[in-house]
């Protein structure tokens, strides 16, 4: 992250920072042109929330966005994974402060809710963005990253045995 | 580094090359265990399932911490690597959702300039 003066210049890679600063927590940073009040709204109004919060190029589609922001609202957001398949995103508003600061649980895991909190600290008409994920313990965390890094293990292991087959018979 | 890399891979394609071995991958990935828990889930010798996991030890697939007279056998560094992984794919992400974000927050901010900051709702 630090070796900034080999490199060639690609601001946006180095704009988004993501780092697990400790066993339960995650934290991106970020910094938008544009005041704080305007960020916030774009955070807590369904219809500019919406717009944004997938990626172009992440193939999911956001099928609905319900926000009820205020202090113990609920939001949901519900997505199309797949032809078939549809996830939803939920919890509740802990802190609503406009435009500085909103937490909110994210419940849809297991056990006890991963708790967000995002903090937006303007300076000079620019914003900088906190985005800091506490998970309930180091293990929800670990099994969060492992849900999607180690699920692809079984299957890889599965088609080099495969491969092993072919090889010895073609042997 | 490339020699480096080929050996990595050799050793750990010689470790994989066993089905065993790989079964203690796919045990180990969903909770760590000791090496008597090992050898009686794969029906081995304690001996036996020693040398499996030394060369898994050796692929850097899995590693082993003693406590006590147990020792407990974890999936290796790899896991550590896939954990950057993990945080950089999360980070990109990130990046785009908030390329989108600048995106419309410049758009409200013309429309603002625009309607000349007459009250907000």
């Amino acid at each position: 992250m630090d070796a900034r003066s080999g490199r060639e210049a690609t601001p946006t890679q180095e704009r988004t920072t993501m780092e697990r600063t400790s066993e339960r927590e995650l934290v991106v940073t970020r910094t938008i042109d544009g005041p704080a009040q305007i960020v916030f709204d774009a955070w807590t109004e369904p219809e500019l929330m919406k717009r944004w919060w997938v990626p172009r190029s992440v193939p999911i589609t956001l099928l609905s966005c319900e926000m009820d922001v205020r202090v113990g609202g609920t939001y949901r957001l519900v997505f199309q994974v797949d032809p078939t398949t549809t996830m939803a995103f939920f919890g509740r508003y802990l802190e609503v402060s406009p435009p500085s600061r909103l937490v909110w649980t994210n419940e849809e895991g297991e056990g006890d809710p991963v708790v967000t909190t995002v903090t937006f600290d303007e300076d000079q008409g620019r914003t900088r963005l906190v985005v800091h994920d506490l998970y309930p313990s180091k293990d929800a965390l670990d099994a969060a990253i492992a849900s999607e890094s180690v699920a692809g293990w079984p299957e890889m292991l599965d088609q080099l045995d495969e491969l092993l087959l072919e090889l010895s018979a073609a042997g | 580094m490339v020699q480096y890399s080929d050996a990595r891979l050799d050793a750990s394609f010689a470790a994989l090359s066993d089905a065993t071995r790989r079964g203690i991958l796919e045990r180990l990935g969903r909770a760590d265990a000791s090496i008597t828990d090992l050898a009686e889930a794969f029906h081995m010798t304690l001996t036996g399932m020693r040398k499996h996991v030394g060369v898994l030890e050796q692929a850097h697939l899995v590693t082993t911490r003693k406590v006590g007279r147990v020792r407990t056998c974890t999936l290796g560094p790899r896991r550590l690597e896939d954990e950057t992984a993990w945080i950089e794919r999360q980070r990109r992400l990130w990046d785009e959702r908030f390329d989108e974000l600048e995106r419309i927050v410049g758009e409200r901010r013309r429309k603002e300039q625009v309607d000349g900051r007459t009250q907000r709702a």
